[in-house]
């Protein structure tokens, strides 16, 4: 099993180093992981690194599709809220 | 004769004419060299900031904590705050710019990194820059900016890179206000959260304060103000700081517009007001250097602090671009020896007006306790210490404050250019009447030059214009027209509105 980079990736570079397994590389428009080298860290360490340092929500998905940080859990920012107060600028 | 350096008799005081940082008597527990050090660092010493200009290069993109005033989606080119850029650079981009800001801008004396994460996060593109360019341009001081958490280990390697300056930001010491800031940071290969990652951020900060000053590095610290969660604690961060040898502390405002899309600006947690945030600032400047004079810039900023160049030096724009670096190096000496003679000359000048300012008597009558009331004057000024802006050139205006004793630089106001011309009139007057509400609590603004309109709407709003001191040092200026309106009578008159507010 791999992990997936999907779009909004910043291209922050802080995964890349991190990568026990190389898997990570520079891509446009965002970051890769190879799933022939992604071993989910398995072996070297306990929490996949990748998904323990990107500061973006959703954009890392685990072997089976599901986001690794969903909504609100890196940045506290409520699931809803961007889009409520979205909304709200645009009714001004 | 011996003249009087001003602010040096009135040490419990914020800024004053002899600057922030670098005013001899708030860091008299700092060895000499590391004091004269500041000298030619716009950020480190108010003074400097008027004649000497800095660069951020954006190597850093990669950030080991999240900041809830930040957001991690770092490009882009209208912002203008911490945290953004338009380009990212490699190490090799980073030198090239480098070198080409150095040729075409003399003045810059500065090379930092400062994100758009952090630089201690990025150690390999961090020191790969900071190598090359002590290799290239010797004569660039380098410095950094960091959240402190990779500091203690990094510490060592900074120095061995020639790094001169270094700013920690620290908003707490308790871990339990470093809860409500700091949702998660990047340990040892885990992300920790609450109250524990708090507190190893915390500890990581304070140790690479200790380590930076023990080795001769100097260290400002930055702290963000955030109303209802560090604004009562930051007192408490500023003389632990102290304690420890820090330089100059940085009390900034939380910037949380709902547009920046961060969890404070999401969330609705307000900003400061710039009452508040003086008045921290002068609670805490008892003990310690304060700066006031920073902007709160880009991790892409060239320039002088008010200004902003990049766009000069776009990737396109220095593509092909060959230097002599020893050709401009001497070039870059000789500005450098012309600034300073200048920067000497003002000084000695204005000791000699504030000498005759405190002697200010007119006949048969001293001064009263109402003509020596302090008066905010907007200054309007690129570069040099000098009122030289046109009033609608004017992006921003210096705001100082003066007394019978002595003027002090208190803070900057940002505006909107109202001067555009053409098709953008109509947008002109509301642009002037906005700049006039941002003067609030003024009583003088000094300019090179002002237009008819402007100075009409000026005076309506109880704000005298003033354009008889072009090219004049601010301090000399601000002091002589003090002294016009002590002579005139003028310091009898009821304030003007709004400055009971910020009295």
């Amino acid at each position: 099993m791999a992990f997936t980079i999907i779009e909004g990736c910043v291209k922050c570079w802080a995964c890349e180093p991190l990568c026990p397994s190389r898997a990570i590389y520079e891509a446009r428009p965002y970051f890769l992981i190879d799933p022939n080298k992604c071993t989910e860290c398995e072996g070297d360490f306990a929490d996949p690194q990748c998904a323990s340092i990107c500061p973006i929500e959703e954009v890392i998905l685990d072997g089976s599709g599901v986001a690794v940080n969903p909504v609100g859990s890196l940045t506290g920012i409520p699931l809803g809220r961007i889009e409520a107060v979205t909304a709200e600028i645009r009714a001004r | 004769m011996h003249l009087k350096v001003l602010g040096q008799d009135k040490p419990d005081r914020g800024c004053s004419s002899g600057g922030c940082g670098d005013s001899a008597n708030r860091s008299s527990h700092l060895p000499k060299a590391l004091r004269e050090t500041a000298h030619n660092h716009p950020c480190y010493s108010e003074e400097a900031h008027h004649h000497y200009a800095r660069m951020h290069v954006a190597v850093a993109p990669a950030c080991n904590i999240q900041c809830h005033y930040c957001n991690r989606k770092y490009d882009c080119a209208n912002e203008s705050r911490p945290g953004v850029v338009s380009e990212l650079l490699s190490p090799e981009q980073a030198v090239k710019k480098v070198i080409a800001v150095a040729a075409k801008i003399p003045q810059m004396t500065v090379l930092g990194i400062a994100g758009p994460g952090d630089p201690l996060a990025n150690p390999e593109r961090t020191l790969s820059t900071f190598r090359r360019i002590s290799q290239e341009a010797p004569d660039i001081q380098l410095c950094v900016s960091t959240n402190g958490l990779a500091l203690p280990a990094l510490v060592d390697e900074l120095c061995e890179h020639n790094v001169e300056y270094v700013t920690v930001t620290i908003n707490c010491i308790d871990p339990e206000v470093g809860a409500k800031i700091y949702p998660w940071i990047f340990w040892k290969n885990r992300r920790i959260k609450g109250v524990k990652a708090a507190e190893i951020l915390i500890e990581q900060q304070q140790k690479g304060l200790e380590m930076l000053v023990e080795r001769g590095v100097l260290v400002k610290v930055n702290s963000v103000m955030i109303p209802g969660v560090n604004d009562g604690h930051l007192k408490d961060v500023s003389k632990v700081v102290k304690a420890k040898g820090a330089f100059l502390h940085n009390l900034m405002p939380l910037i949380a517009e709902v547009e920046h899309g961060t969890f404070y600006g999401l969330m609705g947690q307000r900003e400061p007001t710039r009452n508040e945030l003086r008045a921290l600032q002068d609670e805490c400047a008892g003990d310690m250097n304060v700066m006031h004079h920073c902007r709160q810039c880009r991790a892409d900023a060239v320039g002088m602090l008010g200004e902003d160049r990049n766009d000069e030096f776009t990737l396109d724009k220095i593509e092909g671009l060959e230097v002599d670096y020893e050709r401009v190096r001497e070039d870059r000496r000789q500005v450098h020896v012309a600034i300073d003679a200048n920067r000497e000359a003002q000084k000695t000048r204005s000791g000699e007006t504030f000498i005759s300012l405190t002697q200010i008597k007119r006949p048969g009558k001293p001064l009263t306790k109402d003509e020596s009331r302090p008066v905010l004057m907007a200054v309007a000024t690129t570069a040099r210490g000098l009122i030289n802006q046109h009033f609608g050139d004017a992006r921003e205006f210096l705001i100082y404050e003066a007394t019978a004793t002595e003027v002090r630089f208190v803070e900057h106001r940002k505006v909107d250019r109202y001067c555009f011309g053409g098709d953008t009139c109509g947008d002109a007057e509301a642009a002037l009447r906005k700049t006039i509400r941002t003067l609030t609590g003024c009583e003088v603004v000094l300019c090179a030059k002002i237009g008819y309109e402007p100075w009409v709407k000026l005076e309506d709003a109880g704000i005298l214009p003033n354009g008889e001191h072009a090219m004049e040092p601010i301090e000399e200026a601000v002091a002589a027209v003090y002294r016009e309106m002590a002579a005139d009578g003028r310091l009898n008159l009821p304030l003007p509105f709004g400055r009971q507010m910020t009295a």
